[in-house]
């Protein structure tokens, strides 16, 4: 189990840092996609069985897809790619290694909190998410609704060209 | 299915806690690194199933579900920024002809 866990996190920390470091955007893609199913595989391990399947739905599903449509609909290839210069990309890379000590650091100091409930495992299936999610969070439920209508209209409104009269 | 169960008990709650920090800080690497907008929302994308990832295990380990139901609105919340964020990247190359975002350094004053 504890080599699961490993290999699960070793592909999926390769993946994301083949995602930065990685010039074609098709490939970012596709080894986010790769980051993406390890993450369910970690979510299968802490029996969260509802998520694990959402997240491959929504994430790999649906948003991964809209990123590759977009960089086919763009038609992006490597030469037209922007890069930093040299120094500005070594700066990205120590600031991100400190700020990875700092979060370490931050997180040693932490004492342990006691569950406030009794131990099970069944906590991820979807029959007891299904009942927290339409008992206690109801409201919000109704009102991402609400947030996807906007996020809709909003990605419309940019996403239409502009009147060529209205320019004059 | 016993075994998968017993996992939580065999895994320290720590080692979830070093993975996320890690993916975390290789996001914010890769905003910091990458000129393309597309590769920039990758990478917030990697930051926001870190801090995902970190809360299911809480959840799981403290045994309240609560936990998964607010990863459940984060995807949610991820899934309209990124309706909307593409959308931005598209009319940006309409207008720009690029998808560089020192392109837009005006945003920043």
């Amino acid at each position: 189990m504890i080599f699961l866990f490993f290999m699960l996190s070793a592909i999926m920390v390769i993946s994301a840092l083949f995602v930065v470091f990685s010039k074609s955007p098709i490939n970012n893609v596709i080894f986010l996609i790769i980051c993406f199913i390890a993450m369910a595989g970690h979510y299968i391990l802490l029996n969260a069985q509802f998520l694990a399947v959402v997240h491959i739905i929504v994430y790999t599903g649906a948003i991964m897809v809209l990123f590759l449509f977009v960089i086919m609909l763009l038609n992006l290839n490597k030469a037209i790619i922007p890069q930093k210069s040299r120094l500005t990309r070594i700066m990205a890379v120590i600031t991100g290694g400190i700020f990875f000590l700092v979060l370490l650091a931050a997180t040693r100091q932490t004492f342990e909190i006691h569950a406030r409930y009794p131990f099970t495992s069944e906590i991820g299936l979807v029959a007891n998410v299904g009942k927290t999610l339409f008992h206690e969070f109801l409201l919000p439920f109704e009102l991402s609704s609400v947030l996807f209508l906007s996020a809709m209209v909003g990605a419309v409104m940019f996403g239409k060209k502009d009147h060529p009269n209205e320019a004059e | 299915m016993n075994q998968i169960t017993s996992a939580i008990q065999i895994i320290p709650l720590e080692y979830y806690i070093v993975l996320s920090v890690t993916l975390f800080s290789i996001g914010v690497m890769g905003i910091l690194f990458r000129r393309n907008i597309i590769a920039i929302l990758m990478c917030l994308e990697l930051m926001f199933n870190s801090v995902n990832l970190l809360l299911t295990a809480f959840s799981a380990y403290h045994s309240d579900p609560a936990g998964q139901v607010f990863v459940f609105f984060i995807m949610i919340v991820a899934a309209a920024e990124v309706a909307v964020g593409l959308s931005i990247v598209v009319m940006m190359k309409r207008n720009v002809e690029s998808v560089d975002i020192n392109l837009l350094n005006r945003l920043k004053w």
